[in-house]
């Protein structure tokens, strides 16, 4: 469950420009939000760790180094770090930027990357 | 503000509760993998996803025991609410069992306790909060199931995971309908 002041922040900085990662439209965090509730939530929450990892502060974080979560040894031994570029790979397709990995879902459209992306930077 | 489920809908759901997935159903199904699909890299990969299913089962059973002991449930509410617990327990032991079946071990269950902390069970102040809750959660796992369907090496395994999703659909069906929300206008809303 995200925290409801998280949520109120993100959908006023709604119209916030942010620069898609191979594109030059501006991505949506409100959005992001929506989206992140409806397919990432099954499994995260940005404060905790559920089936799934927790996301504040995921820009800047090494993969697999989230205290208190047992990622599969594919994670530990990653060298990933989660940026605007790796996590738009690692959306696209999970097991070709972490062969191993055990999230196996992926978002295909480059427009919901963007907007899931530009909601996890005020994530910090 | 809140509209109890209706009895009429009750015996609906309680007569849909007979065809949730037995874990011999799922068990029989992954036995018709095809040869090619046997490979032991592929087995674990779909074991892998199933666990991660499963994950989401004993959250969900969870949620629901954190709703039903709540005291915040009325009781068309709460029947419904364990009604659906007992599908989550059904998904459960199917995906335990399959998950043995391809060589995997199945993700242990959490303590309540630690469900209640990572969904805030400290926040749910009436009815409304649980079945916002449930409702965020049967949403998530509907998307979650049929988003890793193309990830199944077998192809019994992806058509397991679209009737969870289901099952899963048919849940927050329910659940928006009794927290007055309108339904989806758009078609093809789930999974997009």
């Amino acid at each position: 469950m995200s925290d409801p002041g998280f949520i109120v922040v993100v959908v006023a900085a709604g119209a916030a420009a942010c620069t898609l990662p191979g594109g030059t439209a501006a991505a949506d965090p409100a959005r992001g939000e929506a989206l992140y509730e409806s397919r990432c939530g099954a499994c995260h929450s940005i404060d905790s760790n559920r089936v799934g990892p927790r996301h504040r502060g995921l820009i800047g974080r090494r993969a697999g180094s989230v205290a208190g979560y047992d990622y599969s040894a594919a994670f530990r031994d990653s060298r990933v770090v989660w940026d605007e570029q790796t996590l738009d790979r690692w959306l696209a397709d999970p097991e070709a930027l972490i062969p191993g990995q055990r999230m196996n879902y992926s978002v295909s459209d480059p427009r919901d990357r963007a907007d899931l992306i530009a909601f996890l930077r005020f994530a910090r | 503000m809140l509209n109890p489920v209706n009895p009429g809908r009750r015996r609906l759901l309680s007569a849909s509760g007979t065809a949730t997935l037995s874990a011999a159903a799922v068990t029989l199904l992954a036995g018709c993998a095809s040869a090619a699909a046997k490979t032991g890299d592929m087995m674990s990969k779909d074991a892998d996803i199933l666990n991660v299913a499963l994950g989401l089962e004993h959250e969900a059973i969870n949620a629901y025991q954190l709703g039903a002991q709540s005291g915040l449930l009325l009781k068309p509410v709460l029947d419904v609410a364990v009604l659906f617990q007992s599908h989550h327990k059904s998904h459960r032991d199917a995906l335990i069992a399959t998950i043995e079946k391809l060589g995997g071990r199945p993700v242990a269950e959490k303590s309540l306790g630690e469900y209640a902390k990572a969904l805030r069970a400290e926040t749910l102040k009436n009815q409304a909060d649980v079945l916002n809750l449930a409702a965020r959660l049967e949403l998530g796992a509907t998307n979650a199931y049929l988003g890793v369907i193309p990830a199944f090496k077998d192809v019994n395994l992806a058509k397991v995971a679209a009737r969870l999703a289901a099952d899963e659909t048919m849940h927050w069906t329910t659940l928006a309908g009794a927290l007055g929300r309108p339904l989806p206008s758009a078609a093809l809303t789930f999974g997009a």
